[in-house]
């Protein structure tokens, strides 16, 4: 570490203990790291680590019940931790200023974007109103805003998550200050939006030379823009260090078993594709269409989204079709239509050579048993209100098997995905999300299906447990021979797993084809910007494990 | 039993609980405790309270018992609160699940009649129809049921609306689920809780509006209630007050337990709520 | 155009709402006990022979239903409410005697409880957890159950029969002869207890719902936010936290217009308010059912009136609606 000069900030042994009655004692324990001016430290750690509450307590936002009980955080020499909330507020916005994950609940939803940064500069001083105009059209051009004189009478419903996200840059660095703390910036962006956002934030903190702390779980951010890196694991820095070492010499176990874990193309090699891809057509979609109409009356024409727009794709038992796309792509709504859980405007989907699109519901019921889908929110997918046995046993028996087979079936499967016998008996909310994702395959598993449409199933999951998720289910399709759907954004994912990878952008499957081509060749405009825009792609974590386990 | 810790947890709503156990009892006892009805007169009329023991809350111009008016009072708006509260959770479970589940043009005309009753003026309405229909319990009862099912209504079809885009529904689609056991076992068991949060407050609703009804003379003329008590009281405002305060000390703690206790019932069904609000 | 839009399918809405009235009133005149004319005529009317056979005639009682939902349609629809037997006067020209004394009460009794609710709302949510806090909080929740009419009884004991400081009856002292400035000064000072008696409840219902709107808002994201920036607390709660979390609250309030014009019928009944609440209780006592039943549709389209026009108003305040529609 660098030592000698007081660094920009400075956090000494702080912890911050949590409410009794929980898993553990404190949220953050006894952690240390130092932030130099002009370098960007990344905090990684999964889901419940503790690095989201470590910025907001540098930030002083931490709610009353969970207050920091030991240590110091020191900004240029000063204790924050000993400021009274006054001193805090003429600290707040202009030495330090914090960009959040969520930019659309992050701004006020009733008064304009630019009043909102304006703000920054009236409450810290600025009296003049016209400067403070002037000001927030320079910021809207400096982060990258469109036409910022109209954009900034505009309230924040009207823009996109990556404007949203421009604006509140705008905000933090409206007083240009020292330090810039950033919680999950762009986890709630597309790639091609993180991208630019990423982009956007390395250079202001060039050009400004502030110190940057910039919160996230994604290895492959870290990969793009860190310049040093701490690793949290349940509220205690296991590891930190420079960027290159963290990434290709990991030391720590959890490191090593968090890169590990970093979906990457390479292994696809390892992944038993194409087993029995050469029977007989299972799915063939020909020109399929889904059309959203919404509002329209007598004065105005409705709007009219194609959200699935002549699609067509065949698939055979044992293979995997990847569909990605970034949010609005129409990737969700396919699925939804090839499960028949919406409307479908024209096309055929011909499952063993029969169209399904016509059959009304009660007619397709006794079929649903062959196409099944695992969901993306492994808290929303599971019944609350019924046992994990329950939940196991009801596919079965509304399709005809008795209670006791239905049972004696369940307690298998929940073996086959790895669950104890006794999570029969369990309700949902005692599981883990990855726990509970298992049981929502095991579901799907539950009707020996010959085709599952995953929607995004693991998106919601920390790394670590996505790549088990992830193996479970190349397993259980080896073993059993079925054919998946696999939608998602993060082509990482796509391209450990999918034979063939469908891209798809405003309800238009823009290309089609093996990974190798999508990667290496991609010939659609929008493919090479998605291709492009992966963070961390000029980094291979399979070759950083080997060289950590070889020493 | 977690959840009577969390209910008792709330000293508001234990103290509501026992406010509406004592109400209950008399109003069971009621033959018991005064075997002549209160419609008859028992001693001289205008009694203060305390003037002579043996009616402890005094007597009205005809000598009538005040204490077994309010006990047979309390029967009455019991009776009458919970009967019309359920009648309106049938209704209103019934409209709001069938279009917050089915959606579409049912859901347009289902919502369109609920919110042509939530927008008339309710208390105008009941007037309205015990009026035309002559006062009697049953009359007053489905009055109230009718002009207090629409947010019942609107709030079930909301959570259908909700519960039915969740996975955990569009799963047992997937599964081959029929609409109407996808109704019954997934979603309605979901919405529960926040009915019979609703419906406890609705109670004490019920329970106001037939006092205003019977105020107004519009309450059964074979069943002694509060209201009534209340109305019969007003000209003899400066002679007689305990002919209007006592019962209405009696609507006003009734009324009050029940809130309190559906406020106990509705921190205890959603705990989260409680942690956020704390 | 989606403004158009919004005003076109608003005002069908409430066009739809008061004749759906109508019709439930002509509904309500076939299904009661006994004959739809004597129903029409009133219990007076009903003992004249004469004008029982001159309503058999007007209202085409011997023709087909739907030929006399029409006649009665129409009626309703030119301003004919009918005729009141006992007050020998057309029920349309006896609401709207007294609809002006009813919309001054219920006008002065949103007001009041509006303000109110909200100031106590407000500084129950900003001192969470404190004394006023409670006792604000216990407040509401008491005059929450309290019945409407007897708040009315008990002030009119305490404030008019023992302190003797304010009127206990109607709306202007009998014979006092006062114009101009001094009738306006009567007028008002009958209307105080009214006015707060009525109010109460409403009060006690916008507290609650004020100190649980801010809370809410309180709590969520962009209040952090503009902590991040350095905004001291007094500000957040005025700039950020005040509008977004008031915005439900007026929703909610009109919403409550019907519910207010039924606590008028309670309020004007105890005060003797020669509003159309009265008027509602007088046709009550005498069985005066065309009364009754104009009582009603006049409310109701009251309602109607009050809740289009704060459709209105929000879609100005809410910037958002006009996206979500």
């Amino acid at each position: 570490m660098t030592g000698q000069s007081t660094p920009l900030l400075r956090v000494e042994n702080l912890s911050i203990p949590l409410p009794a009655g929980l898993d553990r004692a404190f949220a953050v324990e006894k952690i240390s790291f130092d932030l130099q001016a002009g370098e960007i430290l990344c905090i990684v750690g999964e889901s419940g680590s503790g690095k989201s509450l470590t910025a907001n307590a540098i930030m002083g936002l931490l709610p009353r019940y969970l207050q920091p009980s030991g240590g110091r955080i020191l900004f240029r020499g000063q204790n924050l931790l000993a400021m009274s909330e006054a001193e805090l507020e003429t600290e707040r916005g202009r030495a330090m200023a914090m960009v959040f994950q969520e930019p659309l609940s992050a701004l006020n939803p009733l008064m304009k974007v630019g009043d909102q940064v304006a703000e920054v500069l009236e409450v810290h001083g600025e009296k003049n109103a016209t400067i403070r105009e002037r000001r927030v059209l320079e910021l809207f051009e400096f982060v990258g805003l469109p036409d910022p004189a109209s954009l900034r009478n505009a309230y924040p419903f009207r823009l996109s998550g990556g404007q949203r996200q421009r604006v509140m840059i705008a905000m933090a660095l409206a007083l240009e200050p020292a330090l810039l703390i950033a919680d999950e910036p762009t986890t709630a962006l597309d790639v091609t939006t993180q991208a630019q956002i990423l982009d956007l934030i390395r250079k202001i903190q060039q050009a400004k030379g502030m110190g940057v702390m910039f919160v996230t779980h994604d290895f492959g951010v870290v990969a793009d823009i860190a310049d040093r890196v701490a690793v949290m694991e349940r509220g205690v820095i296991v590891e930190q260090g420079p960027a290159e070492e963290i990434l290709n010499r990991p030391q720590h176990p959890y490191t090593r078993r968090l890169i590990a874990a970093v979906p990457h193309r390479e292994d696809r090699d390892a992944a038993p594709s194409a087993t029995g891809a050469d029977g007989a057509r299972l799915l063939e979609v020909k020109g399929l269409r889904k059309v959203y109409r919404s509002g329209g009356g007598f004065f105005s024409k409705p709007r009219v989204v194609n959200a699935v727009n002549d699609i067509s794709f065949s698939l055979r038992r044992g293979e995997t079709l990847g569909v990605v796309g970034e949010s609005g792509s129409g990737k969700s709504t396919l699925g939804r239509c090839l499960l028949k859980l919406t409307e479908i405007d024209a096309g055929e989907i011909l499952f063993h050579g029969k169209d399904i699109v016509p059959l009304s519901a009660s007619a397709f019921r006794p079929l649903r048993r062959h196409i099944q889908m695992i969901f993306q929110d492994p808290f929303a997918s599971l019944n609350p209100r019924q046992t994990v046995g329950r939940i196991l046993t009801d596919g079965p028996m509304a399709n005809g098997v008795s209670q006791a087979e239905a049972e004696r079936k369940a307690r298998e499967l929940l073996e086959l995905v790895g669950l104890e016998a006794s999570a029969f008996d369990r309700y949902p909310q005692e599981f883990s999300g990855g726990q509970r994702q298992r049981v929502g395959i095991a579901r799907a598993l539950a009707l020996e299906p010959e085709l599952l449409v995953a929607d995004e199933s693991v998106s919601a999951l920390d790394v670590s447990v996505q790549a088990q998720i992830l193996t479970l289910l190349q397993e259980l399709q080896a073993k059993l021979n079925i054919a998946i759907i696999f939608i998602t954004h993060d082509l990482r994912i796509a391209a450990q797993i999918c034979d063939r990878i469908a891209v798809m952008h405003r309800g238009e499957m823009v290309e089609y084809g093996p990974p190798e081509q999508i990667f290496d060749a991609p010939q659609h405009a929008y493919t090479q910007r998605l291709i492009a825009a992966i963070p961390g792609s000029h980094w291979n974590p399979r070759l950083a494990v080997l060289e950590g386990e070889a020493r | 039993m977690k959840f009577f810790q969390r209910y008792a947890k709330n000293y508001g709503a234990l103290i509501g609980l026992g406010i509406l156990i004592v109400v209950a009892i008399v109003a069971l006892a009621a033959p018991l405790l005064f075997p002549v009805s209160p419609w008859q007169s028992v001693g001289d009329p205008l009694l203060a309270p305390s003037e002579d023991p043996a009616f402890p809350l005094g007597t009205d111009m005809l000598g009538r018992d005040i204490a077994a008016g309010l006990a047979y009072g309390a029967r009455v708006s019991l009776l009458i609160g919970l009967i019309s509260t359920a009648v309106a959770v049938v209704i209103g479970v019934s409209i709001g699940a069938l279009a917050g589940y089915y959606g579409g043009r049912i859901d347009d005309v289902l919502m369109r009649f609920t919110e042509f009753f939530q927008t008339i003026p309710a208390f105008a309405m009941a007037i309205v129809l015990v009026a035309i229909f002559n006062p009697s319990i049953t009359s007053i009862t489905l009055a109230i049921a009718i002009v207090s099912w629409p947010p019942v209504a609107r709030l079930v079809r909301g959570e259908f609306l909700s519960l039915r885009s969740r996975e955990f529904v569009q799963a047992a689609v997937v599964i081959g689920q029929s609409g109407p056991r996808i109704m019954f076992t997934q979603i309605l068991p979901n919405v529960i809780s926040p009915i019979i949060v609703t419906a406890s407050l609705m109670v004490a609703t019920a329970i106001l509006t037939e006092s205003s009804l019977s105020f107004l003379g519009l309450g059964d003329r074979n069943m002694m209630s509060w209201g009534f008590m209340i109305g019969a009281a007003r000209t003899m405002l400066r002679e007689a007050w305990w002919m209007s305060v006592f019962p209405g000390v009696a609507i006003l703690l009734t009324v009050l337990a029940i809130n309190l206790i559906g406020e106990g019932l509705n921190d205890a069904m959603n705990p989260h709520l409680r942690g956020r609000k704390d | 155009m989606k403004s158009l839009d919004f005003v076109f399918q608003r005002l069908l809405k409430a066009a739809f709402v008061v004749l759906g009235v109508v019709i439930l009133n002509f509904l309500l005149v076939h299904m009661a006990p006994g004959d739809p004319a004597s129903v029409l005529a009133g219990e007076a009317g009903a003992g004249d022979a004469k004008y029982i056979a001159q309503l058999r005639a007007q209202f085409g009682l011997d023709q087909p239903l739907y030929q006399q939902l029409w006649t009665y349609l129409r009626g309703a629809l030119t301003g004919d409410l009918g005729f009141s037997y006992r007050n020998q006067l057309p029920v349309m020209t006896l609401i709207l005697d007294r609809l002006p004394a009813t919309l001054l009460l219920t006008g002065c009794a949103f007001v009041f409880s509006l303000v109110l609710g909200i100031l106590l709302g407000v500084v129950a949510a900003y001192r969470r957890g404190s004394v006023t806090d409670s006792a604000v909080m216990t407040g509401a929740l008491i005059f929450y159950a309290t019945p409407l009419f007897w708040v009315a009884l008990m002030a009119v004991l305490v404030f008019s029969l023992h302190l003797d400081w304010l009127p206990p009856f109607d709306m202007e002292t009998i014979g006092g002869g006062y114009t101009g400035w001094a009738r306006a000064l009567d007028i008002g000072h009958h209307l105080i207890l009214p006015t707060v008696t009525l109010g109460l409840f409403f009060t006690a219902i916008y507290t609650r719902l004020t100190r649980a709107s801010m809370l809410e808002v309180m709590s969520l994201d962009f209040v952090k936010t503009a902590r991040a920036k350095g905004v001291p607390q007094a500000r957040i709660i005025r700039r950020h936290v005040l509008r977004n979390a008031i915005l439900p609250v007026f929703t909610f309030a009109s919403m409550q217009a019907g519910q207010l014009v039924g606590g008028a019928v309670l309020t004007e009944t105890v005060f003797a308010w020669p509003g159309i609440g009265r008027l509602m209780f007088d046709a009550l006592l005498q069985r005066d059912y065309p009364v009754l039943l104009g009582v009603f549709l006049v409310t109701a389209a009251v309602v109607v009136i009050v809740n289009l026009i704060s459709d209105l108003l929000y879609r100005f305040v809410d910037p958002r609606i006009e996206a979500a529609s």
